[in-house]
């Protein structure tokens, strides 16, 4: 019974996901779906945290229908990002793009893995080295203690 | 374990520390900068407020100036109104206003209860050239040259404070010749 509880609640989330905030009127599906992606990958300027999607802020509702505009105009995905890069800057982006400060931010994440990974095998390496051979001073008292019993 | 690798996790967290000590500094997060400092203001034909006459880019220029845009709906901008006020009044600096996203006879009757001391305003309806100008929200004031070039943007109200420490020395660098 459980069970049957939870599959349903996760098909309803599907159903949640599918059903956008601001539905929006588009000539084709091409063009809306890519509304719908490029309004939840660009930042809201004014609500920090949030997606262009999820914001009520005036200029978030400005920006969807900035991009609204410029999809009905023929725009490609990548010149409707340029176009908001040259007002609003990095910020707006919420994947930084590839540029000498921003190469850190980047390629930390996979320092650390690379980093993590040296040490485990590092560890790992001494726990398979098996018991280290005796030195002659060492072997003399095994042999001594050896012949005692 | 032999000693050196023991300091390994204290040598990279220190590194850490060190790396995002000068990160966090660089910058505050809550200063969003502005992509058009240095540049002209952008192209638009837009309305004025109360003469509905069509206004562009090329009407903004022969003095030094504060955009100011503003809306109705915004509580912040009734605040700044006394500021602004002062601000032309005292100081003589010509104002123009942007009105955005607003109802235009919402806007004519807070400018009558309020008072106007914009030389005018132009009516963003559809916020396109606030989307432009990069603007964030209500109330947001720019700097500009007699040549019609942005030279600076404060996000938020406007108070004689403001205006002193700030808005003065990015007014005056114009008609000192310079910039």
């Amino acid at each position: 019974m459980r069970g049957t509880f939870v599959v349903i609640g996760l098909l309803m989330s599907i159903l949640a996901q599918a059903t956008p905030v601001n539905p929006v009127e588009m000539p084709n599906d091409t063009l809306k779906a890519r509304y719908y992606d490029l309004i939840a990958e660009l930042r809201c300027p004014q609500c920090l945290n949030t997606n262009l999607a999820g914001s009520d802020a005036m200029i978030a509702q400005n920006l969807r229908e900035t991009v609204r505009r410029l999809l009905l105009e023929g725009k490609t995905d990548a010149e409707i990002r340029t176009f908001l890069f040259e007002r609003y800057g990095d910020f707006i982006l919420y994947d930084p793009r590839w540029t000498p400060q921003t190469w850190l931010l980047w390629g930390t994440p996979f320092l650390f893995a690379v980093l993590g990974l040296w040490i485990w095998f590092r560890i790992n390496q001494r726990a398979y080295q098996g018991p280290k051979a005796l030195d002659p001073e060492e072997q003399d008292k095994l042999k001594q203690l050896l012949d005692k019993g | 374990m032999s000693k050196p690798s023991v300091l390994i996790p204290i040598v990279v967290f220190a590194a850490l520390v060190a790396l995002l000590g000068f990160g966090f500094r660089l910058s505050d997060p809550r200063l969003l900068p502005s992509e058009n400092l240095g540049e002209p203001i952008p192209a638009f034909q837009l309305p004025n407020l109360l003469t509905g006459r069509l206004m562009t880019e090329a009407d903004l220029t022969g003095e030094p100036f504060l955009l100011n845009v503003w809306a109705t709906w915004c509580p912040s901008c009734v605040a700044e109104h006394d500021a602004l006020t002062a601000i032309h009044t005292q100081y003589g600096v010509k104002i123009i206003g942007v009105n955005y996203n607003d109802d235009v006879d919402a806007a004519r009757r807070w400018l009558e209860q309020l008072g106007d001391p914009y030389a005018f305003h132009v009516v963003d309806a559809e916020g396109t050239l606030a989307v432009d100008l990069g603007v964030y929200g209500a109330p947001e004031t720019f700097v500009v040259n007699a040549e019609g070039t942005i030279l600076y943007r404060h996000v938020g109200v406007v108070t004689e404070g403001v205006y002193q420490d700030t808005l003065a020395t990015y007014l005056a660098q114009d008609s000192m010749g310079g910039s």
